[in-house]
């Protein structure tokens, strides 16, 4: 933090995102021109869950090119239940996914081909175990799969080129010839990013990417996902850490018991009342000044030292 | 380079046997054949065309199938650990096979019944698995276990009512698997099923990869697993179910020929599937010479696959090649 550079660049992340904000602009100008455009992603009412046990009981939500969506709330809440309900992973009990003003998916089951889905979203899983050791250029290249001719077919050169594209736009194409499995938990994950912009996607979907990585790696894999954000993706991201959500989000949905809480900006969203509402946790959130004279908005877990609180 | 060790390995296997022949005067007999002409010594000619071309084509051809078929299984289940008899293709043709042998029917029956009881056992893994709702891949694998279970038990009532001086033998040496009996009329119906198989097996190569990073993500990169999953079972059953049906319970191969390869070539299914179809049947060829060539009586080739497998697989990992990570 006594990096005046490093404070910089983080005042630079947690401003709303430039370009982002010009492209919503430019849409809703050129929509009261014309007809509205649909959005690019539209959740509507989307029920889902688990056999017959309904977890996600109604989320509502649109996201645009370049707007990163954070979806907080506590562990069992139905997040996670909520993106695999939206990439057709879990069936639907109701609602719908449109993508551009189409229904890709609805409570009836897929309306859009398992290519066309994966063509149009990229899941970005956290880091996991794998059995056999794959080379990071054979990771990645399986993110071609949704643009191969058909299901016997394999990749062509011109796929490798693309895998080669993807991974050169994270800056790790060095590591095109390791071991998956012999990587570190950072590696991984940007070897899974890397995978997701191969299947050169619409809308990349993230669960906790950071949740397994230290300090440094969430940092280095957040950036990366902002700039991506730029680059005109939509990007949804669950996270349970709120101050991931300051760091990256401009739009963000607070769940609770399988329904949304509260949904709005970062500043709306990300508050010491909802906090304390959804993980029953005190905390402060507060605007740090840094040395060059800029402001980040932050979160400070407060423990009972602070509050005063007696034991329980 | 494989595929020359294959051809070498076979034309070694067609001079190697108990009617021993200097490989010029093997070359004659093939002329002789190749020419239409009479043979010139007729007890090699039986013993190279009748005995050594089919056992070294259905040899070739099981070693072949079974690798290919554990291979997928292992990355399909994501398990590394995982051989073709999991979804109990083999248990169910050892069954169908103690029944052919306990009703005294023919040899061309003990392989129809083999076939047909694979088929089934694995056929009602499946069932078993829409039945009963919940993780897909452990359903099959629980539904596994239960069937190999219900059929083994089968197989033990089958021994337990058998004759024992004249039956008994015949199952028991059956189950430890042996190609002592193959003919050239064996070779042909293997060939369709084991066509079906491998094609079955080999289109779907891509989509083994992603199946080996789990359901979820393979569905998230655009493959359609319930497909995937249904075809490569169906040709892994082919390929098993036609393997014991001519040769017996062959195990160890299916489970460690992927590994070698593997380790030879890494976990790319595109490039590990055609080259363990080359390694395992160089594999079991080498091991089928041992079995016909190192004692005066036959030793069943199930017992040396396990007890040479061992220490090669050791010698394999010993020299740490890029296997497991």
């Amino acid at each position: 933090m006594n990096n005046p550079n490093g404070a910089a660049r983080i005042h630079g992340e947690v401003l709303p995102n430039p370009e982002a904000a010009a492209t919503n602009h430019e849409a809703a100008a050129s929509g009261c021109r014309r007809v509205a455009a649909p959005p690019l992603l539209s959740v509507n009412n989307l029920r889902t869950g688990y056999h017959r046990t309904e977890v996600v009981k109604g989320i509502s939500f649109t996201a645009e090119r370049g707007d990163f969506v954070c979806v907080i709330g506590a562990n069992g809440c139905g997040k996670t239940t909520a993106l695999k309900g939206m990439l057709g992973i879990l069936p639907l009990f109701g609602g719908s996914v449109d993508v551009g003003g189409r229904e890709f998916l609805s409570a009836g089951g897929h309306t859009a081909t398992a290519k066309e889905f994966a063509r149009t979203f990229a899941y970005i899983p956290q880091i996991h175990g794998l059995p056999f050791p794959f080379l990071v250029s054979d990771v990645v290249l399986l993110g071609r799969t949704p643009h191969l001719r058909s299901s016997v077919s394999s990749p062509s050169d011109a796929d490798k080129a693309a895998a080669y594209m993807a991974l050169k736009t994270l800056g790790i194409e060095s590591i095109a010839g390791s071991e998956y499995t012999a990587l570190s938990g950072g590696q991984q994950q940007l070897v899974l990013i890397a995978r997701a912009l191969a299947q050169e996607p619409r809308i990349l979907i993230m669960d906790e990417p950071t949740a397994s990585l230290d300090f440094g790696n969430q940092q280095l894999v957040l950036d990366r996902m902002l700039d991506l954000g730029r680059e005109g993706m939509a990007v949804i991201m669950v996270t349970h850490d709120p101050a991931h959500v300051l760091h990256c989000a401009n739009k963000v949905i607070v769940m609770d018991g399988g329904s949304v809480l509260r949904e709005g900006t970062p500043e709306e969203t990300i508050t010491a009342e909802i906090l304390e509402r959804i993980y029953g946790a005190r905390a402060a959130v507060t605007t740090a000044r840094l040395d060059d004279g800029s402001e980040v908005r932050t979160v400070v877990p407060l423990s009972r030292r602070h509050t005063g609180a007696p034991p329980s | 380079m494989l595929s020359l060790g294959l051809v070498f390995v076979c034309a070694v296997s067609f001079l190697l046997g108990r009617y021993f022949a200097p490989p010029a005067s093997v070359a004659e007999e093939i002329s002789r054949l190749a020419l239409g002409d009479a043979a010139g010594d007729p007890k090699l000619a039986t013993a190279l065309f009748n005995i050594r071309f089919p056992r070294i084509v259905v040899v070739t051809l099981v070693g072949m199938a079974l690798s290919v078929a554990g291979a997928s299984y292992q990355g399909m289940f994501k398990n590394p650990l995982v051989s073709p008899d999991l979804l109990g293709a083999s248990a169910g043709a050892s069954f169908g096979a103690c029944l052919a042998l306990l009703l005294n029917l023919g040899n061309e029956f003990i392989q129809i019944f083999a076939f047909v009881a694979g088929l089934a056992a694995v056929g009602l893994v499946m069932l078993l698995n829409r039945v009963v709702r919940g993780d897909a891949l452990l359903g099959l694998i629980l539904g596994g276990i239960l069937v190999g279970t219900l059929f083994t038990s089968g197989t033990s009532i089958i021994k337990l009512v058998a004759d024992a001086d004249d039956k008994l033998p015949a199952i028991t040496f059956w189950l430890m698997g042996s190609f002592a009996g193959v003919t050239l009329n064996d070779v042909l119906p293997l060939f369709v099923p084991m066509a079906i198989g491998f094609v079955l097996v080999l289109t779907q190569r891509w989509n083994l990869n992603a199946m080996s990073f789990g359901e979820d993500e393979a569905r998230a990169l655009g493959v359609n697993t319930k497909a995937v999953r249904a075809l490569v079972i169906l040709g892994a059953t082919l390929l098993t179910a036609s393997s014991i049906a001519v040769a017996g319970v062959i195990g160890w191969i299916g489970l460690v020929v992927p590994h070698l390869t593997r380790a030879l070539v890494g976990p790319n299914y595109r490039i590990l599937l055609p080259t363990t179809m080359l390694t395992g049947a160089i594999f079991l060829l080498i091991v089928d010479n041992f079995a016909r060539l190192l004692y005066s009586v036959e030793i069943p080739i199930g017992l040396l696959t396990s007890i040479l497998g061992v220490p090669f697989f050791i010698f394999i990992y010993r020299k740490n090649l890029r296997g497991w990570s």
